[in-house]
């Protein structure tokens, strides 16, 4: 084979990097996160099924956010009560960051950069 | 085309590998930055833009001086340019592209940068600059590579790319008035708010630029058989003098205003540059310099019987260039924050980390700069058509 | 070139009304800006703050102010002798009257005058030129008045940093997080990278409070509507002088100040 030599060096390189995600986690394990137990048509703050709340959250946050920086909008109206459209004062007023985003977005492997601005008294930053 | 690139002597590929080394250490200097921050700069509160924009604010005026060659050659049909447009044009990609990148490494959220074009903002020049920055560099690409391509082959250009080049003169422009812009529209930076400050972009790209292809078209004549000829050399040369002739006197022109006027806020950034305030002085040693460079330039270009000898062109060329790098860099990007809204001063000097990345955007400008260049010599050399009728 | 009348009246009547519509835009904004500076905002709500320097006196006065600031938005506080002052956050802060106002100093004022400090903050002028040139809209004017920042947007260019005549503006040079020193649980901090100022605590409004500096300040600031001729902004204004900073840049500040005059006699 013409450049035979640098061709295979060049290959074995190249699938020794594209299959390093897999040999290096030989052995670990991670939990797989349950599904949620509240009844998946329930309605949540939102409006939004619980059901969908794991494939559309990425979706409603972005929408609060615009509407809360831009628009000057910052309370939602649900079951009668007002929420702040807010990770903090929001969803982690209820909900764990750890049980309820850490779960699944540590075993997706997600590190969304939300959590460089907005935490929770959890960090014990307080 | 490419594959010229992959084949070359041991000079061509030792300064192939030093380059692509000196870039490897920009990019691992700069995934530093990407993790601690632009805090590794020099920058501060007072000063919020440093060596990376103002390499960026130079850079853009050398990637306007390809079109010193284009006007001359396809406006004017001055035949003397034929086998140097290529070297500008070329020299103009891997500007543009060093500009880009120094914008980039510069910007706190580098991964947001396409929000730039998400959420267009027209009267926000700096949308404007990545616009046209991207243009030029499309541009110039595009004209270079198909033109050299047809040379190849023996025939004329695609037709197409007649209107491109046509384009590619106001665009040029456009690319360092866009960028003066940037600058001349700040209220509350006096030494920016001028309007002189684009004719001065002007100057200094016309003469700065050719300064440089001057250097690399002398460099290349010494290493391969590409020769491009004394004649268009020495009209460079002559573009050159005037532009640097039209820079110096603006500046004088500036520093007139400024003093007398008598108007603190005009000549205080003059006073921090040239003399210091406070005991503050850390760039008067480098704009002195750039007087200097300024002032050896002008008296080894301007009579013609030193223009024309070589080895004084060269000293020459060299002079401009560093003289106008640091003014235009340093003197005009760092006097704008110095002193600052409050009349206090809080000096500027790039860090270690900073100078690596900077290095290593150079190296990869010169890398592309390098590669491009083969390519074309290559194939005139192939052609035969390397060495022009006239010596 | 060769082109018979049909032609030509089609392409000058299509021309004709071109010209005329973008004629019309022109005339329409130019018309608008050569009120010059009758060219102020009459929105129904433009909020404004004056600063009422004959009631900040003491050290404390001053200090309470911008506590209250960093407390509550989890600014990071750099140590001088440890960290890299240069890389500092402020919202708002105090400086002299030679700091704040550069351009309006003369020779004679009163000793006393000399040394008062005066709170600076973001001006939220009616024509910001940070808005003007943010690429990505990051920043940008409220219906309101406030000059808002979208940390979300932000890309960290510091075109706006430039741009401001006041220094108003602050980067975020390092991550803020390991210097913060009181957390606010109810406000996010800001990552590295972004650039970041006051927003006359626009969260604290929707909740009908007044910004954090005004509550803390004792009556020294004062904040409300400047184009409700009612308000109290407009009261200290109608019977008091005031002074804004780099007036003559057009940015038309909406933060006043009201310097007294008796009180510095020496």
């Amino acid at each position: 084979m013409y450049n035979g030599g640098k061709i295979i060096a060049g290959l074995i390189i190249f699938i020794a990097l594209v299959t390093f995600p897999f040999y290096t986690n030989i052995g670990k394990t991670i939990e797989k996160p349950a599904d949620p137990t509240a009844a998946p048509d329930e309605l949540h703050i939102g409006d939004v099924p619980i059901g969908q709340m794991r494939a559309q959250h990425m979706m409603i946050l972005d929408k609060w956010r615009d509407e809360v920086v831009r628009g000057g909008k910052r309370y939602i109206e649900f079951d009668g009560d007002e929420y702040e459209m807010s990770i903090q004062n929001g969803c982690l007023a209820c909900h764990s960051k750890q049980e309820f985003c850490g779960k699944c977005h540590n075993f997706a492997g997600i590190n969304p950069y939300c959590w460089n601005c907005h935490y929770s008294e959890e960090e014990g930053l307080l | 085309m490419l594959d010229k690139a992959l084949k070359g002597g041991k000079k061509y590929w030792t300064l192939v590998i030093i380059l692509a080394a000196m870039s490897g250490v920009g990019v691992l200097t700069y995934l530093q930055q990407l993790k601690y921050g632009l805090g590794i700069t020099g920058m501060s509160r007072d000063v919020s833009w440093g060596f990376y924009i103002s390499q960026f604010t130079f850079l853009v005026g050398v990637a306007a001086s390809a079109v010193m060659l284009v006007i001359p050659y396809y406006l004017h049909h001055f035949k003397k340019f034929s086998k140097m447009v290529i070297l500008g044009e070329f020299l103009a990609v891997a500007a543009v592209t060093m500009c880009m990148l120094f914008i980039f490494v510069d910007m706190g959220q580098p991964m947001r940068i396409m929000n730039v074009f998400l959420y267009p903002t027209p009267n926000s020049i700096l949308f404007w600059d990545a616009t046209v920055l991207s243009g030029y560099l499309l541009l110039n690409i595009t004209i270079g590579w198909a033109t050299l391509h047809a040379e190849k082959k023996g025939t004329a250009p695609a037709s197409w790319v007649k209107p491109l080049i046509y384009l590619s003169i106001p665009w040029a422009v456009s690319i360092h008035t866009v960028t003066a812009f940037l600058y001349a529209g700040l209220p509350g930076r006096h030494f920016w708010l001028t309007a002189i400050m684009a004719a001065r972009f002007l100057a200094s790209a016309f003469s700065g630029g050719p300064a440089l292809l001057i250097i690399l078209a002398l460099i290349v004549r010494k290493n391969t058989q590409f020769d491009p000829g004394k004649e268009p050399i020495q009209a460079l040369a002559k573009i050159v003098t005037y532009a640097m002739i039209a820079n110096v006197f603006f500046i004088l022109l500036e520093v007139f205003t400024a003093f007398y006027s008598n108007i603190p806020g005009h000549m205080h950034a003059f006073d921090y540059l040239f003399a210091g305030i406070d005991g503050h002085a850390k760039l008067v040693p480098l704009m002195w310099t750039s007087v200097i460079c300024a002032i050896i330039s002008l008296f080894l270009l301007i009579p013609y019987q030193f223009r024309e000898k070589e080895s004084l062109l060269i000293i020459a060329c060299v002079t401009t260039f560093i003289s106008l790098w640091i003014d235009k860099g340093f003197g005009l990007v760092i006097g704008g924050f110095v002193p600052n809204h409050f009349g206090t001063v809080t000096e500027y000097w790039p860090t270690a980390k900073e100078s690596l990345i900077t290095l290593g955007i150079w190296s990869i400008g010169f890398l592309v700069l390098t590669i491009l260049y083969k390519v074309a010599i290559s194939v005139r050399e192939e052609l035969g058509t390397a060495k022009s009728s006239d010596h | 070139m060769k082109i018979d009348r049909r032609k030509f009246l089609k392409l000058a009547g299509c021309t004709g009304i071109g010209l005329g519509l973008t004629a019309a835009d022109v005339f329409k904004d130019k018309a608008e800006a050569s009120s010059g500076h009758s060219n102020v905002s009459t929105a129904a709500v433009r909020l404004a703050m004056v600063v009422d320097l004959r009631k900040l006196q003491t050290a404390e006065d001053y200090q309470r102010i911008v506590d209250a600031c960093n407390k509550i938005h989890n600014i990071p506080t750099l140590i001088p002798e440890k960290e890299d002052i240069k890389h500092e956050i402020k919202w708002i802060w105090n400086d002299t009257y030679g700091h704040a106002f550069p351009d309006q100093q003369n020779y004679y004022h009163p000793e006393a005058f000399k040394q008062k400090l005066f709170p600076l903050l973001c001006n939220h002028c009616d024509k910001p030129p940070c808005v003007r040139v943010c690429p990505t809209k990051a920043t940008f004017k409220r219906p309101d008045g406030i000059v808002q920042q979208d940390m979300h947007r932000c890309i960290g260019c510091r075109f706006c940093m430039a741009a401001c005549p006041y220094g108003s503006r602050s980067f975020n040079f390092v991550d803020p997080r390991p210097y913060i020193k009181d957390y606010n649980a109810e406000y996010p901090t800001r990552t590295m990278g972004v650039v970041e100022k006051c927003t006359f605590c626009s969260e604290r409004l929707e909740k009908g409070e007044q910004p954090a500096c005004t509550e803390a300040s004792n009556g020294a600031l004062t904040f409300g509507n400047l184009n409700d001729p009612e308000s109290d902004v407009r009261k200290i204004l109608k019977s008091n002088y005031s002074l804004q900073r780099k007036p003559e840049l057009g940015t038309m500040p909406s933060v006043f100040y009201v310097i007294g005059g008796e009180e510095y006699a020496g």
